[in-house]
């Protein structure tokens, strides 16, 4: 009896469809734990397949909260418009993307024209750069991931990597090569830096809460929610879109291994 | 057929309470039923079918676009894939090289080990062992293809590194002796299929004619089941080639020809790993999204091809069954 009183309940629940980006994917994760334990009426999905894929789901009206680790391209937001939807970013968090080595690396600190130079292949051993004599294993994302993006615009320029750059698919895959192979430089997130891996100083900046925040160091980038138009005051969708400015929503982003952009 | 057989198949209807004659009603109706269940059966076996067709149009269509924007030529013969570039390159020349390494790399493996445990099970051990092996054999096909890719980068690759001395343990070879491991269930099973198919009189009369266990095997019992072998390797090829998940993660993915070209313990890149890697964040429409569909495209027709062998081989294999 108690379940079937319960059913239209169910049914009426609220529902918040979230997609898109697999780094900011985590973030709201948890935001959606955190807001569906305090509400049980509600009812939030997360998918997590790609920021190209959250975009395109805003604009078909196929998600009310696009999560995504880029800026939407001039087509995806031409796109947009022109089926009636008027995407809003909110930048709910900032992601440092950290050059990381094997931690018996002596070498510590790189330039970016360093590190450019080793993917595009005019650096092939790391004795060239003061370390050890030992073969440079170039690893990088997919091409097709936030991540790549960011490093691909803010390190590499936009120059094409050279062909044997390795490509792994996802932030866990990058920090587990570096972390078995001697020399494999690599590139993550700052939340996938653990003591398993050495995050590199970049242009004489180390990799951190401050630095990235305040946008000092170089491969930074911020994370977004793309709304249709700003939400209406008061809804759970501008609930969940402005989470990230109170203390429990910093909270959890630090958690997660990002930074928080209000400065406290 | 004569009157009295048709008389004889009428009689149990006789006693029946079945009349003979049917009344028009009856006699629609059973003409329906029999013409409607016949299409209704034809339909859902069209349905695989209709599948098929659908998706060789669908991938035609969504690749058509790229085959008259860009040169066929030179999606063939450049090894340069660079889809996200500020200058953009449709190359798939490496790609297709790191399918046929990994492919032909995991047969050199496969095919000695799986035929020859296939001659065991079928000739050497007997129905007992045969009857625990082989069900344990087919429990590799079930394994799912991410926990291969797993084992493949967490436990291979850092072995090849520490152990071969490879500077990346992710490479050709990794992904080569992942898929040879997967590709095993099917080889062993299909050929052993086709040894047990030759006739016991084969065997028998080259033991009788002095044959020794070895000569028999080598000699009678593989030239007699050659079709169902090659079968089981074509098919067994069909699975490496279109493998995805595996390759995406042992292989490394780095999109070159290895040089020297027997350098296994290079990085490559294969054709379904790339598709699988960059599907999930290409704009929908763009050159991008219409070259991984003609990537697509020429797997399609590879498998196709592939598929077309071992149907050729299998029916040859059955009818030789059928004769002995």
């Amino acid at each position: 009896m108690a379940f079937l009183l319960a059913l239209p309940a169910v049914c009426a629940a609220e529902t918040l469809q979230i997609e898109g980006s697999t780094t900011v994917g985590p973030i709201a994760d948890a935001f959606a734990e955190y807001f569906m334990r305090s509400n049980p009426d509600l009812e939030i999905t997360v998918k997590k397949t790609g920021s190209g894929d959250g975009a395109a789901a805003l604009m078909d009206n196929r998600c009310d909260i696009a999560t995504m680790s880029r800026f939407m391209k001039d087509k995806e937001f031409k796109g947009a418009v022109e089926k009636g939807i008027f995407p809003v970013a909110h930048v709910v968090a900032m992601d440092g993307v950290c050059i990381i080595v094997h931690p018996s690396n002596p070498v510590k600190e790189l330039t970016t024209e360093q590190i450019r130079d080793i993917y595009m292949g005019k650096i092939t051993n790391w004795s060239q750069l003061g370390g050890p004599d030992m073969a440079i294993v170039a690893i990088s994302r997919d091409t097709s991931s936030g991540t790549y993006e960011t490093f691909h615009e803010k390190v590499m320029n936009k120059e094409d990597m050279a062909g044997n750059v390795e490509y792994v698919n996802s932030n866990p895959q990058a920090h587990a090569r570096v972390k078995t192979t001697m020399g494999a430089i690599g590139y993550v997130g700052l939340g996938f830096v653990d003591i398993n891996v050495r995050a590199l100083k970049i242009d004489d900046i180390q990799p951190t809460r401050q630095t990235i925040s305040s946008g000092t160091y170089p491969v930074a980038r911020p994370l977004f929610m793309f709304t249709n138009g700003y939400p209406k005051l008061g809804s759970t969708v501008y609930k969940f879109c402005t989470f990230h400015l109170s203390e429990r929503g910093q909270e959890i982003i630090e958690a997660k291994g990002f930074v928080p952009v209000t400065a406290y | 057929m004569g009157q009295g057989s048709v008389n004889d198949a009428l009689m149990p209807a006789a006693e029946s309470h079945r009349p003979l004659a049917l009344t028009p009603t009856e006699d629609i109706r059973g003409f329906l039923a029999f013409h409607l269940g016949r299409t209704f059966l034809f339909v859902i076996t069209c349905t695989s079918v209709l599948a098929v067709f659908l998706i060789f149009l669908f991938v035609i269509k969504e690749a058509f676009p790229f085959l008259t924007e860009f040169s066929i030529v030179e999606f063939l013969t450049s090894a340069e894939w660079y889809p996200e570039s500020e200058n953009p390159r449709y190359g798939v020349l490496a790609l297709l090289t790191g399918s046929a390494y990994v492919t032909i790399v995991a047969l050199v493996f496969s095919v000695p080990v799986g035929v020859l445990a296939a001659v065991f099970l079928s000739d050497i051990v007997g129905l007992r062992i045969r009857s625990v092996v082989k069900p344990i054999v087919e429990i590799l096909a079930a394994i799912p293809s991410v926990a291969y890719g797993f084992f493949a980068v967490m436990v291979l690759a850092p072995w090849m590194q520490t152990k071969l001395g490879f500077s990346t343990g992710t490479n050709a070879l990794n992904a080569s002796l992942v898929l040879a491991v997967m590709a095993l269930p099917t080889i062993i099973s299909v050929s052993e299929d086709s040894l047990s198919a030759v006739g016991r009189e084969l065997r028998e009369a080259s033991y009788g004619l002095g044959a020794t266990r070895f000569e028999t095997i080598f000699k009678v019992l593989i030239p007699a089941a050659h079709s169902g072998i090659i079968a089981a390797v074509v098919l067994g090829m069909m699975r490496a080639i279109g493998e995805t998940m595996v390759v995406w993660m042992a292989s490394g993915n780095a999109t070159q020809i290895p040089s020297p070209w027997w350098d296994l313990s290079q990085s490559v890149r294969t054709m379904t790993a790339t598709i699988a890697g960059d599907m999930g964040e290409t704009e929908k429409g763009s050159p991008h999204y219409r070259a991984l569909f003609a990537v697509g495209m020429l797997l399609l027709i590879m498998t196709f091809c592939l598929n077309l062998v071992s149907e050729y081989f299998l029916t040859r294999a059955k009818r030789a069954g059928g004769k002995s």
